[in-house]
């Protein structure tokens, strides 16, 4: 469904804060894994999704999505294709807008914008009960503005908002990072459901080592912009957290005392 | 006595022009709060509309016409600025001022086109042509009477973009000056958004600017000048006054109108007391920092936070 070839990025190449984020990045993704992505700061876990998603062209490699090379499409382009969930709950939806509008939107992602009228009657209908299945309360305040939301029901409407129209990649970046415990596992509950439910093929990003191993059916790890661990099925269930530091210990040596808080 | 007489006979002028300003009042809410882009285009293709309206209408063109040509030019300019910003990356307010100086220079040309050469002021007759709008007539008790005539321009044009507003296109540009990201994320090409924020707006204040040169009776150079500010100052007065009431979106087009024909009441009830025109523009400036600044230094300063007081103060 996915494959990142050789793929390499330089932020600022040629000044004093020039940084590597992807050096020589692989990854295929088959049709449904659910992917987590681990990895110290700095070790380009985002610097991919966003190379995925096209928010900047890479330096080169090639990045294929469902047999299409979509290296040169534009960021606008490509979200046809992919639905993404933010670390900040404030970028995934449009906060001056009501939340039936935020859905409608994202019920376009792909399709040409025309003057018909922007939510449909039948579409309201649907998104209230869409709504109901998060049990927050939201379908009845389906004309509220976004801005008024918290931070975990932003999250939650964003989820939906990548997925209503199904996509053929799901990117979550940290989208629980910025919420407080019991919230971030109700979302990532929610991520999981959704995911099953649609077998959406998902990369998800995350700082919490029992996560990464309790969801998804495959775990990578990444250091210095590419992957230096990529496990699966049986094995991934039966890691354990100290096993994961043990890897990250072998790789990144020197670096590792840093990062250990990061990972716990 | 004759204070009040006269600011009295004042009114009927204030709200005219204020209904040609608020149209302007229109297109720069277009920008300034849904795009979220300051758009100091407006200052010189208010005088673009201004000046293709009066020549064409000269050149023998219906002024239906005229006012259509003027709102198409408008649109141009303002797909040059939207060009400049998105395709060339310059800054957007950089992008508006550089459109605009140029068009000083296209304004020249325009008026000076069918007239014999550059004109800085090009009169136009309501005697000799047929105008739409005429300030001679603005306290005639008849159908030409340039208020009736510019309050159902003001209702079909609110009307109108609320349509369009409510529409797929017009939702991907609210989603577009609400968050860039988002509206990418959701397929929307935020480049081609901004590039028709930026027309429609510039093609309202053409037209604003096309009304505004019939109904004074000429189009002149430094028409546009200080635009955006007129323009903004209706925005924030109309939202001062009315946005603990006015939710709908209609609505809140209604109140920058109606906040442009406060503005020009005010501004008529300082000259008559005394006010020098020389310093209006000064004054407009003032009121228009001041109206910026004090919800910025309630939201610095004045934070409500829920404090309790001491228990003596409340048994």
């Amino acid at each position: 469904m996915l494959e990142i070839k050789n793929v390499y990025k330089t932020f600022n190449a040629g000044t004093v804060n020039e940084k590597v984020a992807l050096k020589d990045l692989n990854l295929t993704l088959e049709d449904g894994d659910f992917v987590t992505v681990i990895g110290g700061n700095g070790a380009g876990k985002s610097t991919m999704l966003n190379a995925v998603a096209g928010v900047w062209p890479v330096d080169m490699g090639k990045i294929i999505i469902d047999g299409q090379d979509v290296t040169r499409l534009s960021e606008h382009k490509r979200a046809k294709y992919i639905g993404r969930v933010f670390q900040d709950p404030m970028m995934g939806t449009a906060a001056t807008m009501q939340i039936d509008e935020n859905l409608a939107l994202a019920a376009r992602r792909g399709l040409a914008r025309t003057l018909k009228t922007g939510i449909t009657k039948k579409e309201h209908e649907e998104y209230y009960e869409l709504l109901k299945t998060l049990d927050l309360g939201l379908e009845n305040r389906m004309t509220s503005k976004v801005g008024l939301l918290s931070g975990g029901q932003r999250q939650a409407v964003t989820l939906l908002m990548a997925t209503l129209k199904k996509p053929k990649l799901l990117l979550l970046d940290e989208h629980t990072a910025a919420l407080d415990p019991k919230t971030a596992a109700k979302v990532l509950t929610l991520s999981e459901k959704i995911v099953e439910e649609n077998h959406l093929t998902t990369l998800m990003i995350t700082h919490n080592m029992k996560d990464a191993i309790k969801y998804g059916n495959r775990l990578i790890m990444m250091y210095e912009g590419h992957v230096i661990y990529d496990v699966r099925g049986e094995e991934k269930k039966n890691l354990q957290v100290s096993d994961l530091l043990k890897r990250f210990e072998q790789v990144s040596d020197g670096g590792f005392a840093n990062d250990r808080m990061l990972l716990s | 006595m004759d204070f009040l007489t006269s600011l009295i006979n004042s009114m009927p002028g204030a709200v005219a022009q204020g209904l040609i300003w608020g149209i302007m009042a229109i297109g720069v809410y277009i920008t300034y709060r849904i795009l979220d882009v300051a758009d100091l285009t407006v200052d010189g293709s208010l005088g673009t509309g201004g000046a293709v309206c009066v020549v064409l209408v000269l050149n023998g063109v219906p002024v239906g016409v005229a006012l259509l040509a003027a709102t198409l030019v408008g649109m141009l300019a303002g797909l040059v600025t939207g060009l400049f910003h998105t395709a060339c990356g310059i800054p957007a307010i950089l992008a508006g001022i550089l459109t605009q100086l140029a068009l000083y220079s296209v304004n020249l040309r325009i008026m000076g086109t069918g007239t014999g050469g550059g004109k800085a002021n090009l009169p136009i007759s309501v005697d000799k042509y047929s105008l739409l709008v005429s300030a001679r007539y603005v306290r005639a008790l008849a159908a030409n009477n340039p208020i009736i005539v510019l309050v159902i321009f003001c209702a079909i044009l609110i009307g109108v973009l609320y349509w369009f507003f409510g529409t797929e296109m017009g939702c991907s540009l609210r989603a577009t000056g609400a968050n860039q990201h988002m509206a990418r994320a959701q397929g929307i090409n935020t480049n081609v958004t901004i590039v028709l924020g930026l027309m429609v707006s510039n093609g309202l204040v053409a037209l604003a600017g096309g009304l505004l040169a019939q109904y004074q009776g000429f189009s002149d150079i430094n028409m546009g000048r200080g635009a955006i500010v007129i323009g903004l100052a209706a925005v924030i007065i109309g939202e001062v006054i009315f946005s603990k009431i006015f939710r709908n979106f209609a609505l809140k087009l209604l109140a920058a109108v109606i906040g442009a024909i406060i503005y020009y009441i005010v501004m008529n009830f300082v000259l008559r007391m005394g006010l020098s025109t020389d310093d209006l523009k000064l004054l407009t400036a003032l009121v228009v920092a001041v109206f910026l600044t004090i919800p910025y230094w309630k939201g610095k300063y004045f934070t409500k936070t829920p404090v309790k007081k001491g228990g003596k103060d409340n048994a």
